[in-house]
């Protein structure tokens, strides 16, 4: 029976008008699946031609390897790039994770004389353009006569990381429930233990948050480390360079692993925070 | 306050670490930008030796010279800021209210294709729609596209390859903003009578306006200072001033000029940024 009512009913609504309602009801689905494929074209792109037997340019396919996947370091300097990348990255974010969580609490957590002051000096960094910022350290780095290269960098980096820390951390702080730790006091424990065992482990998450932005910042920045580093090579400094002959395969491949270990930590930090909701 | 602490000065010891490398490294080198902003070359000395003579003239050389430049890096960012704006707010549209259990996953993928480096990615684009690329000889063969006509090394490549780098800046300030949306108030809008349209633009338009102004300044502003995209994807024709400031650094090691350039744009970018923020209206992100 409920056949007949659906061949009843179905040829009396024509094909566009069915149609054009699916479209309206779909129609975000639509855009969203646009809107993904635009951001991993690249990214698929880089990845398929990390397959490349490609040699020394990897501009036109020509071929099937598993070689570059085998041989990640088989184009020179590659890996000492990326080894430096990685060290910059770890100091910065190290260094700018504790500043800048220090600068949140102060500011998320008290009132005094310059807090407003001080959320200007966290916004300013954020709102100079990159080179500018790299521009302007190097120039003091030759006033007093310090090479550009490692160190340089690094302190390059914390000083860009710093706010983008500040603003994370301090969002995380402001979301906090103020009875928690009003349950804590009560409790008795003192501001100490407070802080230790209620108020940190809350912002914990913030603070995981920033440090990981923190290190993508640092480890894709260019503009900044290309006025600081001197002779000293990162990873993306060492595309760059190399973007002009054509970039060897094995950069394909460490920025596919990258891409996949960076999306293994989210999906294991969500299966982590799923567990304890639960 | 929920912790009072009896000292006054415990936010300030918590500060000073932080502000004291930030002034250090951020102010005072700003302070000697200004400072080599005026300089003028020795008389008879090398290349890249300059002394104080306080020629405020290097500003005006400066601009004059590289009008062009200024021009096409506030008209390249600002049309790669509003490209973001419209790709990025019915993503983030969509992700926050009609992802259900995805939301999570979703918001990963926006971000995630910033940890392959950008510049691999930019570099894709340059190979997808350059000459050796598929898309290009395909579009011809149909005649869909002049036998003469690239896509790379044009302006069209620069703006949509800035508008690709900095979307998930615009997405994520979008999403924050849209998420903390109470979804009553969408109903309350249907409940007096408005349709979807004008509930989306009287009610979570004006709500969301603290993202679109942080996702904005987060694009227009690495945008308008950016060079990589410029040099990757474009052609002398497309320099940008980031392109010059460069050059004049490394190449020219015309420093006075490189710093007055960066001046004038530091001070361009933070008089349009503080105009903007009176007019959206928020002061939430400072």
């Amino acid at each position: 029976m409920s056949s007949k009512i659906k061949d009843a009913t179905i040829p009396t609504i024509p094909f566009k008008a069915r149609f054009s309602r699916w479209f309206g009801r779909n129609l975000l689905r639509i855009y969203m699946i646009f809107g993904f494929s635009y951001l991993f074209i690249p990214v698929a792109y880089t990845f398929a031609f990390s397959f490349n037997d490609s040699g020394k340019s990897n501009l036109i396919w020509k071929g099937f390897t598993l070689g570059n996947w085998q041989n990640p370091c088989g184009a020179p300097q590659i890996c000492a790039a990326l080894g430096n990348s990685i060290k910059i990255g770890l100091l910065a974010t190290i260094f700018s994770t504790i500043l800048g969580t220090m600068i949140a609490f102060a500011i998320g957590r008290y009132q005094f004389a310059g807090r407003s002051s001080s959320n200007l000096l966290i916004f300013l960094p954020m709102a100079t353009p990159e080179i500018v910022l790299g521009a302007s350290l190097l120039s003091l780095f030759l006033v007093f006569k310090v090479n550009p290269g490692f160190w340089p960098t690094v302190i390059a980096h914390v000083m860009f990381c710093v706010s983008f820390v500040v603003v994370t951390v301090k969002a995380r702080i402001a979301s906090l429930d103020p009875r928690l730790e009003q349950a804590a006091m009560d409790l008795y424990a003192n501001e100490l233990e407070t802080f230790r065992r209620v108020t940190l482990p809350l912002v914990a998450p913030g603070i995981a948050g920033a440090a990981l932005l923190a290190f993508s910042l640092s480890f894709d920045d260019f503009i900044i480390t290309n006025f600081n580093s001197g002779t000293m090579m990162t990873f993306p400094k060492f595309v760059y360079v190399a973007a002009a002959r054509g970039i060897p395969a094995q950069a394909n491949v460490i920025g596919s692993s990258m891409f996949f270990l960076a999306l293994a930590i989210v999906v294991a930090g969500q299966l982590v925070k799923g567990k304890k909701a639960r | 306050m929920s912790i009072t602490l009896p000292k006054v000065r415990v936010p300030y010891l918590l500060l000073f670490p932080g502000f004291a490398f930030l002034f250090t490294f951020f102010i005072l080198p700003i302070i000697n930008l200004a400072q080599t902003s005026t300089q003028t070359p020795i008389a008879g000395g090398d290349t890249g030796q300059y002394e104080q003579t306080f020629a405020f003239s290097n500003y005006v050389n400066a601009f004059l010279d590289n009008r062009e430049q200024f021009a096409r890096s506030f008209l390249y960012a600002t049309l790669a800021t509003i490209f973001a704006l419209a790709i990025a707010y019915p993503l983030a549209y969509a992700i926050a209210f009609k992802s259900g259990k995805f939301k999570n996953i979703l918001l990963v993928l926006v971000v995630a294709p910033f940890f392959t480096s950008f510049l691999l990615r930019t570099i894709a684009w340059k190979q997808i729609l350059g000459e050796e690329g598929f898309l290009v000889p395909t579009l011809r063969n149909l005649h869909l596209m002049g036998q003469q006509t690239t896509i790379t090394s044009t302006s069209v490549a620069v703006v949509a390859g800035m508008t690709y780098n900095f979307l998930p800046f615009m997405t994520l300030p979008l999403y924050a903003s849209l998420e903390r949306i109470d979804p009553r108030t969408i109903e309350a809008s249907g409940d007096l009578y408005a349709n979807a349209i004008t509930t989306f633009r009287r009610v979570t338009v004006p709500l969301s306006m603290p993202g679109v102004v942080a996702g904005t300044l987060l694009t227009f502003i690495p945008a308008a200072g950016d060079y990589v995209n410029a040099t990757i994807l474009g052609s002398p024709n497309t320099k940008m001033i980031g392109n010059v400031i460069e050059s004049r650094y490394f190449k020219i090691v015309d420093y006075p000029t490189a710093a007055a350039l960066s001046f004038t744009l530091m001070a361009a970018i933070l008089i349009l940024v503080t105009l903007y923020i009176r007019k959206a209206g928020t002061e939430e992100l400072v």
